[in-house]
């Protein structure tokens, strides 16, 4: 909403500078975006008369036009279609700034030959001026501006753009901006004249009204003009609508802009003599019903859709636009003029399914008072009278089934206590409130009796109340306390807690976190995902996404984490580590989905050397197991890897990752197949962790293991074994044994004199016992049972 | 006229030091020993024999021998030391390292920027009592949206462009991704009973093109705290104080009137601009303040809607942007860098 400050004082007056006006008021809840200085920059702009257009010699659509200065005559190239002698015109000269139409920037006007002619100026639109937007013609001043006088002086202003909050329908007006001044400055408010001479017929006599859908209508008032010039509406009145960004169009229209501006409520002007049988029914379109509006566009409407109809068809779509119809045009005499109020969800689901959002449907959707119909009706025939000429009919037709009594609220002093933390004085409270237009009334001995103004439809309970107080006193005096009170019992998160704890413990491992998005598309899933499991369980879909880019909501995190490993391989050499500890969302039926922390990680490129540096000797799988090993310990626990397989990494590389025998993860290289769809040449390492399934495991205390007093016996042995047989089955034997303390495999070997198709595994075994100090005799007894054994389950034999 | 046997001292005294001069080494040293000091010396050869001097020339010939003695004995350790003094300097001299070398490199990770903002200001409320409680980003347009006081068709939803799941029922959308994290409000006031303290940190989307200032997806905290005697002062005074703990002790805040529908009174905060020190600059649309967060007094009626005496309890409620709060504190001017995860981006902080 733009609010030009030379209207504003109209109604309130403002001894304070405009940026201490604009802080006072956004302090206050009305936040004052930019104060827009027109003129500031109008240099070497000024008012001129267009005294002669003629075509341009070598181009048809440009024309010579002469204009001018006070005196000065120039002639310039002007490409606008509007252009007509007679006109008062912006004139820039050589030298001035000016907004550029096409790029929307400021620029230095400079001398140009256009076509072959010298031209030494510009003819400015709005925009050129930094008005509006509107470029589509020159702008056109009031026939009294004097010629040569600096455009500054002339129509220079302060505005103030303020971006008025949803509750607060009163503000998007000038009269409402301005009780918000008088109170936050101490003034007084001059409301603006509403009364007039009526010397018409009774306008009962004239037209009907009918409200047929009154849960849809609160009320209809409904004025008569006769006799109205249709022409432009005075210098002043456009200077007002320009500057607060509305372009003039006749005065009648004018006038309803203006008065919707000036007090809030939307009119719509009628010619009446299109209003079939003189009656107007207020009433839910018809199925089928058509109704071409004023900017030309045919609209089929809903029967939820009001509309105003008279005995033969619609004539507007109720509070949001006239139609084209009934449109008051040059020769309209006779003005009907519309002040209702409509309800503010049925005018929201018009203007939804319309999609057609109006000046008059931002307002009524956030529910004006039937009061003010009354109000600006009454100003706008005033101002028709004023301006337009004619003679207003006898009386106000008034249709009014929505009347309710003023809203009067009871608030304690004690819970204006409670919630401002602050005991005010009854007479602030009083001061106060009543500065805002409220009634206030103290009831001894706790509390107020608090009657609201009709425009002030956000304020219903005490809580409210209590908010006109703290931000008309300012929410800086309010005191500043700590939270007392008891500090209430904790409720554990344990898979959040376990996800931050695995961030903190990848990232000490030297990976780096990423936090991707979550939504995706099929397409990307689908490259790591088998088929089988994304028709299974299809991704939940977005109605309404941004792009095809992000419609689904991510099952897995691999699809993102290669992704974002593709992109930085474009700029990068050397290891990265990357992983993402966040959420995959499951679709259940007729349910949220179920949002499973998870932890992904994906690892590729050379190991480096000394320096940093890429060694040239890639990652394997073992780094990735290096960072789930490193997890794993962090977290106090052994995972043992298994066989496994997965549609997206290399079969013989995948591992499962079990904790007490219960899968909790996958670790392996990513098929090349799987790595190529994501543009990556390389081998990459991915493990993925669920960590909701880890959540019983985590959080037992280690039990302390006694050191023992008596000396370890330390040995290696190396075993030839089947290339089949695993480490982890190896592993297990040895320590199967009560004597074996630890034993570390530090060794593998193929290749002569080891038979084909085995392997020798070294070990380094310490033997020790609790009680006492072991001899000779039980190490070597402890060994023969191992040797035993192995040979025994997986046959292995002695590497001698 | 001189006695023969201190002529003979003289001898051996110019003669031992020329010889321990030249001796290279701890062995030569040894031998110079037994040459010079050792039971079959000539010195101790003569100081053997001094028993069949006379008295004077006994006394004479004693006193030099043992003052050879000692000098020789001085000479020796002086020439260790200086020796050994000698190979530690050749030992420093040879194994001088570049001390400015690099440290042979450990792999560094770091947690995303998001994360590590996100958890200073997660630290912050907890150390004031508040726990950290998260919940879902899929929610019931109930939830985000009716619970709070924000009912079909209410204007205020357009402050909140909206992702809808495509799941129908009856006609409607009743699933989307919610639009900010004030649902837990609700989800929490459901679960517990006062007093309450939350902090509840998490994913939000909004139906939004993505520029330098606007990002669909984005992390907010909200904050709830309800008890019998909760008022606006101690909103303000947590608030202040979790903004001097995250922004500087010199930091100044300003709280003004807005409008959220799920409370009353309505306020945000602003800190002044960390880049112009409140002058006014482009990074606070010339205003000296920069709006970091929305809060207000619990409405009533949405204490009301999860069942709480309204009458009986108070409360305060919050959200901010972890974001703008990252772009502040590390002079960040485009949000898409934070998902956007370049490493060059990622690993400055
Ligand atoms: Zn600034």
């Amino acid at each position: 909403m733009r609010v030009p400050t030379k209207w504003l004082r109209e109604y309130v007056d403002i001894s304070i500078s405009a940026p201490e006006l604009a802080r006072r008021l956004t302090m206050a809840g009305t936040e004052v975006d930019a104060i827009i200085t027109t003129g500031r920059d109008w240099e070497k702009i000024s008012v001129g008369q267009v005294v002669d257009v003629s075509p341009h010699p070598n181009a048809d659509r440009l024309r010579l036009t002469t204009v001018d200065v006070g005196g000065e005559q120039m002639t310039v190239v002007c490409g606008a279609p509007n252009v007509a002698t007679g006109q008062k015109v912006a004139f820039a000269r050589v030298g001035a700034e000016l907004i550029d139409g096409h790029t929307g920037r400021p620029a230095i006007l400079k001398a140009a030959k256009i076509r072959g002619v010298e031209s030494a100026g510009m003819v400015c639109s709005e925009k050129e001026l930094g008005l509006s937007d509107y470029h589509e013609g020159i702008l056109v001043l009031p026939d009294d501006a004097p010629a040569g006088m600096p455009l500054s002086q002339y129509m220079g202003d302060t505005i103030l753009d303020l971006d008025i909050t949803p509750n607060r329908p009163d503000c998007l007006s000038v009269l409402g901006i301005a009780r918000e001044v008088a109170a936050l400055t101490g003034g007084t408010v001059r409301e603006p004249p509403v009364d007039y001479k009526e010397t018409g017929r009774p306008i009962k006599e004239r037209a009907k009204v009918e409200i047929a859908d009154r849960d849809l209508c609160s009320r209809y008032c409904a004025a008569l003009i006769e006799g109205v010039q249709i022409g432009p509406s005075p210098p002043w009145m456009q200077e007002r609508l320009l500057a607060a960004g509305v372009r003039p169009i006749s005065n009648v229209v004018d006038i309803t802009n203006y008065v919707m501006l000036e007090v809030g409520q939307p009119l719509h002007a009628f010619d009446f003599s299109l209003i079939s049988d003189h009656k107007i029914i207020v009433r839910r379109a018809r199925p089928g019903e058509v109704l071409v509006t004023l900017d030309g566009t045919e609209r089929p409407l809903n029967n939820d859709t009001l509309v105003i109809a008279d005995t033969k068809e619609a004539v507007a779509v109720a509070g949001l636009m006239g139609g084209a119809a009934s449109e008051v045009t040059d020769s309209t005499t006779t003005i009907l003029l519309e002040s209702a109020n409509f309800n503010p969800t049925s005018i929201r689901r018009a203007s939804t399914a319309l999609k057609l959002r109006t000046d008059a449907s931002a307002r009524f959707e956030k529910g004006l008072s039937p009061e003010l119909a009354m109000v600006g009706v009454r100003r706008a025939v005033r101002l028709m009278l004023e301006l337009a000429g004619g003679r207003a009919a006898e009386g106000i037709i008034d249709v009014y089934p929505g009347k309710q009594r003023q809203t009067r609220i009871t608030v304690t002093q004690d819970r204006l206590r409670r919630v401002l933390g602050l005991q005010l004085p009854s007479s602030q409270v009083r001061q106060r409130l009543m500065s805002l237009g409220f009634g206030c009334r103290w009831v001894p001995p706790d509390r107020y009796v608090v009657r609201v103004p009709y425009w002030r439809t956000d304020v219903r309970i005490p809580d409210d109340v209590a908010e006109e107080l703290a931000r008309i006193i300012g929410y800086d005096e309010l005191p500043t306390t700590a939270l007392s009170g008891g500090i209430p019992p904790a409720q554990p998160q344990p898979s959040r807690e376990l996800r931050e704890k695995a961030k903190d413990i990848l990232a000490s491992a030297g990976m780096q976190e990423v936090i991707t998005y979550t939504l995706t598309n099929l397409e990307s899933l689908a490259k790591a995902l088998p088929p089988e499991e994304l028709n299974k369980r299809p991704p939940l879909r977005v109605a309404n996404p941004m792009s095809q880019q992000q419609e689904y909501l991510r099952t897995t995190l691999r699809s993102s984490l290669l992704e974002t490993l593709a992109s930085n391989l474009r700029h990068r050499q050397g290891r990265i580590a990357l992983f993402e500890g966040a959420r995959v969302y499951l679709p259940r039926p007729e349910d949220l989905p179920e949002e499973v922390e998870s932890l992904a990680g994906v690892v590729t490129g050379d190991q480096p050397d000394r320096w940093g540096q890429p060694k040239g000797e890639p990652v394997d799988l073992y780094d990735a197991k290096a960072y789930l090993d490193f997890l794993f310990d962090h977290l106090g626990l052994t995972a043992t890897y298994h066989d496994s397989e997965d549609f997206a990494l290399v079969p013989g590389r995948t591992a499962e990752v079990r904790l007490d025998g219960q899968s909790v993860g996958l670790v392996g290289q990513v098929h090349p197949g799987v790595a190529a769809a994501f543009d990556i040449e390389q081998d990459v390492y991915l493990f993925e962790v669920n960590l909701e399934a880890l959540v019983p495991h985590v959080g037992r205390p280690r039990v302390h293991q006694p050191l023992s007093r008596f000396p370890t016996v330390e040995e290696d042995i190396a075993i030839i074994v089947d290339e089949g047989v695993t480490a982890a089955e190896v592993q297990a034997i040895i320590e199967s044994f009560p004597l074996v303390q630890r034993a570390v495999l530090f060794d593998i070997y193929r290749g002569s004199p080891v038979p084909a198709g085995k392997k020798s595994l070294a070990y380094s075994i310490a033997y020790q016992s609790p009680k006492h100090t072991l001899s000779d005799t039980e190490v070597n007894r402890e060994r023969r049972r191992i040797l035993e054994r192995l040979k025994g389950q997986i046959g292995a034999v002695l590497r001698s | 006229m001189t006695l023969p046997q201190l002529q003979e001292l003289k001898e051996i005294e110019d003669k031992a030091r020329r010889d321990l001069a030249a001796a290279p080494n701890e062995p030569a040293f040894e031998s110079w020993r037994i040459t010079y000091l050792g039971r079959r010396s000539r010195l101790n050869a003569i100081l053997r024999g001094l028993a069949s001097l006379p008295l004077e020339e006994r006394r004479q010939v004693g006193a030099a021998a043992n003052r050879l003695k000692s000098e020789l004995e001085e000479l020796l350790s002086q020439r260790q030391v200086q020796l050994h003094e000698a190979a530690v300097t050749a030992v420093v001299e040879k194994g001088r390292l570049d001390v400015t070398l690099p440290g042979r490199p450990l792999a560094i990770g770091r947690l995303h920027p998001v994360t590590q903002v996100l958890r200073d200001i997660l630290a912050a409320f907890v150390s004031m009592g508040f726990q950290v409680f998260e919940g879902p980003e899929v929610e019931w347009d109930y939830y985000n949206f009716e619970a709070v006081r924000i009912p079909k068709d209410h204007p205020a939803r357009d402050m909140w462009d909206t992702l809808w799941i495509d799941y129908e029922r009856n006609g409607e959308y009743p699933m989307l991704l919610r639009t900010h994290t004030s649902p837990m409000q609700i989800r929490v006031m459901e679960q517990m009973q006062p007093p309450v303290r939350i902090v509840s940190p998490g994913k939000c989307y909004r139906h939004e093109a993505t520029d330098p200032t606007h990002e669909w997806m984005h992390t907010q905290v909200e904050g709830l705290a309800v008890d019998e005697d909760i008022s606006m002062a101690d909103l303000k005074g947590t608030l202040y104080e979790f903004a001097r703990r995250l922004f500087g002790r010199e930091r100044r805040v300003r709280f003004r009137c807005d409008y959220f529908p799920f409370v009353e009174p309505g306020a945000d905060m602003s800190i002044d601009c960390p880049m112009c020190k409140g002058e006014g600059c482009r990074s606070c649309g010339d205003s000296g303040w920069i709006e970091i967060l929305g809060a207000g007094m619990v409405h009533p009626e949405v204490l009301a809607n999860v069942g709480y005496d309204a009458e009986r309890y108070t409360g305060f409620a919050f959200g901010l942007g972890v974001e703008r709060v990252a772009m502040l504190r590390h002079g960040i001017e485009d949000i898409r860098l934070f998902y956007a995860n370049d490493l060059r981006f990622l690993q400055q902080f």
